[in-house]
């Protein structure tokens, strides 16, 4: 095994325990602090990935943003009654066969996928010339404007429906 | 050089264990962080694919899935939020209202 391929197993076996412990743990906010340290690990698998910006954006927006809105609703939500029941539904075996066998079915057929190696216009010799920041902004800017656009309407959709579904009298 | 196929699995497995969470968890609060959690799984798998194939489109792709997503928590904790001042419980299994 190469160095890139041990750093790789660190990080999956990584994220692979702590989704583990976000869907298993009994405090929510516990969960919530799991899954900020499960984020910085996906952040370094994106830059084996030779996608900086898309690990700056995970930082930011994910534990940033996201994760503190999570916090704060916590916060909000007074859980403590809630805190001694139990935590799975009754069917739980149940389900965690049908996930198992999921989980065997789709990672056995994707085990076997192998990409024809096409050499395409952006390779990392590309990217690391141009940069991670020009090249995305490039493309954004100018291939992908109008899902850009309609990316903005949703999140002001976003912004107008959290502030109206928050009002004391809806 | 690491393998596509080993980041696809990892991104197969990483949902897997987000969906274990979305039908089995009782707390509202973490059936939304397994949501997350399946969005992220997606996220490296079009990132590796992008990567692999040498083309921009899975990451464009992986930006626009973490916008959505970022909407998604807002209005989804704002449901919460609304509902929680009617009725006390975020226990999936006593919001029963449409129950016959």
């Amino acid at each position: 095994m190469t160095t890139l391929q041990v750093c790789f197993s660190y990080f999956a076996g990584m994220i692979i325990l702590l989704s583990v412990f976000v869907v298993t743990t009994k405090n929510p906010v516990h969960s919530i602090l799991c899954m900020l340290v499960l984020f910085v690990h996906i952040a370094a698998l994106y830059l084996f990935l030779n996608a900086e910006f898309l690990a700056a954006i995970q930082i930011i927006i994910y534990a940033g943003a996201i994760l503190v809105l999570f916090l704060f609703v916590i916060m909000l939500l007074n859980l403590r009654r809630e805190e001694t029941e139990r935590k799975f539904h009754k069917q739980w075996p149940v389900n965690i066969i049908i996930v198992g066998i999921f989980m065997i079915f789709i990672a056995s057929i994707l085990a076997k996928i192998t990409v024809i190696p096409e050499p395409g216009r952006y390779s990392v010799s590309f990217i690391q010339s141009e940069g991670s920041l020009r090249t995305v902004g490039k493309v954004l800017y100018t291939e992908y404007l109008l899902p850009f656009e309609i990316a903005s309407v949703i999140l002001l959709i976003a912004i107008v429906g959290a502030v109206v579904l928050a009002k004391k009298k809806l | 050089m690491v393998p596509l196929s080993w980041y696809i699995v990892l991104s197969a497995v990483v949902f897997s264990i987000g969906v274990f969470g979305f039908i089995t968890r009782r707390n509202l609060i973490i059936i939304f962080i397994s949501v997350e959690l399946m969005l992220n799984a997606v996220n490296i798998s079009l990132v590796s694919f992008s990567h692999y194939l040498q083309s921009m489109r899975g990451q464009m792709l992986a930006f626009f899935v973490i916008t959505v997503a970022a909407a998604e928590a807002a209005i989804g904790l704002a449901i919460l939020i609304s509902f929680y001042r009617h009725n006390p419980t975020i226990k999936s299994d006593e919001i029963n209202l449409l129950k016959g």
